[in-house]
């Protein structure tokens, strides 16, 4: 249940992001959701892509520093407080978030959250104690 | 191996008797054939009689770069030019150019010298030194040629850059000794890295590495990286080139050719002369060289020098890693330092390379020092904090081991400019007018 994502370091000058899109996109890879977080200096593009093996070779190839790691990703209810109920989930667990993006497809109703969290394994089992909906790699390459 | 046990093992009290007799030869030469040595020693008031004893070199006047820069470009031989065989110069990348003349005597010494290095690390006359050394003005390249061919070892003469090429014949040729700067060595070690290679793959034994500062640690991972034992060598234009002082396999300090170049340190500032064990500036002058003989060279080198036999059964003196040059002191914030202590430091953080560069800004009249550092996969993080946390690790460990705040900026993998030569690690734009 674990979806591995891909982080790219980028450094904070014209140019890099489109680089780095660029070469994803030359190898015919699809991203399926991203965000960057950053400040002054460098950034950190977060990626969900369609082939992590080729992602992570052709941006090595190209001198990127790309790391894979395991986030959940949920399904949520497209409507007011959707979110906040995955996130009290967590709260009533004491289960602090690290970081987490939202992206909608246009084949399911629900909103798709990406969600990183320090410990891994408490945060997956307060997910399935709260019956939430919990993506695999699967449901999300038919996204 | 020994490459000469008569003059590597000799006594020290026969050592400096033989010492004496050639600093006596030497400066009477070139105070009767070189003007600039005659008006030196007679505005000084030191005359050629006056050199008795060791204790009395300290009498001689030193040549500076400056003085070699004046000479430009023969005003310093001490034979007719027809004599000299080869000429070597520095880049002059800080004012003119140094040069340096050769006669044929004078080559024949600088190959037993380096051939004496080669065999440090290692080498014999079945050998294959990859020499990867530019070749040209610059020493380094002819310096290792020269020592390979008086050892009968077969050269492979690279010289420096194409990469690619470079590890083809590695691989094709399999050469078992590396002669380049040790940045040079780095990158050579992060190509074959990418390329898949392991240690095993190449057959490199030693490496000789030189032409500029490197640390330790720098050591360690091109030991680790190449499967070699890495070796300092040490040398300069003005000198003689690679062979002046080499590391033998224990690795502890670079034995002199003191039976070739006469070494003394000295306190810089007050010029007065410190005993074995103290750091300062090493002045060296040549004993035998009969082209261009320089006496009491300031090298501006900062290190120390051991007279300690050493296990490896050599008695010359030995002198330590040199860890900075009295003109590439740092001052910032009122504190010295050397770029070679940021690269320690730097390297004491597991996951780091020997990839940064050093910029020394003075906005508002107040000293900011900036250090890129390339990131590398061990050290990269999906989250901010983790990069955060990097940074931090990196300014406390700078500012426990020098004692300045400064800041670090991580900067993508290979983004900073290699060098195929001396690297250039300090980029410092203060305007002091």
């Amino acid at each position: 249940m674990a979806i591995k994502q891909i982080s790219v370091f980028l450094e904070n000058k014209e140019g890099r992001i489109k680089k780095a899109v660029e070469t994803i996109a030359k190898a015919g890879i699809n991203i399926r959701a991203l965000s960057i977080a950053d400040n002054t200096k460098y950034g950190i593009l977060r990626l969900i892509v369609s082939d992590n093996e080729k992602t992570k070779e052709v941006l090595k190839a190209n001198h990127f520093l790309v790391k894979e790691n395991e986030v959940i990703v949920i399904g949520i209810d497209d409507e007011p407080n959707g979110l906040n109920s995955a996130l009290e989930l967590f709260e009533k667990a004491k289960i602090n978030v690290e970081y987490l993006y939202a992206f909608v497809s246009s084949k399911t109703d629900k909103a798709i959250v990406v969600v990183k969290i320090e410990d891994y394994e408490s945060g997956i089992k307060s997910l399935q104690e709260g019956n939430a909906d919990i993506l695999t790699e699967e449901d999300i390459a038919n996204l | 191996m020994i490459w000469n046990e008569d003059a590597e093992c000799m006594s020290r009290e026969k050592k400096e008797e033989l010492q004496l007799s050639l600093l006596k030869k030497v400066v009477k030469t070139a105070y009767e054939n070189v003007p600039f040595y005659r008006e030196k020693f007679d505005n000084a008031g030191f005359k050629v009689e006056d050199l008795q004893t060791l204790e009395d070199v300290s009498k001689i006047p030193f040549t500076t770069k400056d003085d070699l820069r004046k000479a430009y470009p023969f005003g310093l031989f001490a034979v007719p030019e027809d004599e000299i065989v080869e000429i070597h110069s520095t880049s002059g990348t800080t004012g003119t150019p140094v040069v340096s003349g050769y006669t044929k005597g004078d080559l024949e010494i600088w190959g037993e010298c380096a051939a004496r290095a080669i065999a440090m690390a290692g080498g014999t006359s079945k050998s294959k030194i990859q020499n990867s050394y530019g070749y040209g003005l610059f020493t380094g390249g002819f310096g290792i040629d020269h020592g390979a061919k008086t050892m009968g070892a077969t050269v492979i003469p690279m010289s420096s850059g194409n990469t690619d090429r470079q590890l083809k014949m590695m691989e094709d040729f399999q050469s078992d000794i590396i002669t380049c700067t040790p940045s040079y060595a780095t990158y050579l070690a992060e190509s074959l890295e990418k390329r898949g290679y392991k240690p095993e793959d190449i057959s490199l034994k030693a490496g000789i590495f030189g032409a500029e500062m490197w640390t330790e640690e720098m050591r360690s991972q091109l030991e680790e990286k190449l499967g070699i034992t890495a070796h300092n060598i040490y040398g300069l234009t003005e000198i003689m080139g690679p062979g002046v002082a080499a590391e033998c396999i224990e690795r502890n300090g670079q034995h002199i050719q003191d039976d070739h170049f006469y070494p003394e340190i000295i306190d810089p500032k007050t010029e007065e002369v410190l005993g074995f064990g103290k750091k300062g500036e090493l002045v060296l002058t040549n004993l035998t060289k009969e082209g261009m003989p320089i006496i009491r060279f300031r090298t501006k080198d900062v290190t120390a020098l051991r007279e300690e036999k050493c296990p490896c059964g050599r008695t010359t003196v030995r002198m330590d890693r040199v860890t900075g040059r009295t003109d590439d002191m740092l001052k910032v914030k009122g504190v010295m330092f050397f770029p070679s202590q940021i690269e320690e430091a730097l390297l004491s953080i597991t996951g780091l390379t020997p990839n940064y560069q050093i910029h020394v800004t003075r906005p508002k009249h107040l000293d900011v020092i900036e250090i890129k550092v390339e990131t590398s996969p061990e050290l990269f993080s999906d989250e901010m904090k983790g990069l955060d946390a990097l940074e931090a690790n990196i300014a406390h460990t700078i500012h426990n081991k020098i004692g300045i705040r400064v800041n670090i900026t991580l900067v993508e993998p290979e983004s900073l400019p290699r060098s195929e030569g001396k690297a250039v690690r300090v980029i410092d734009e203060r305007n002091f007018d």
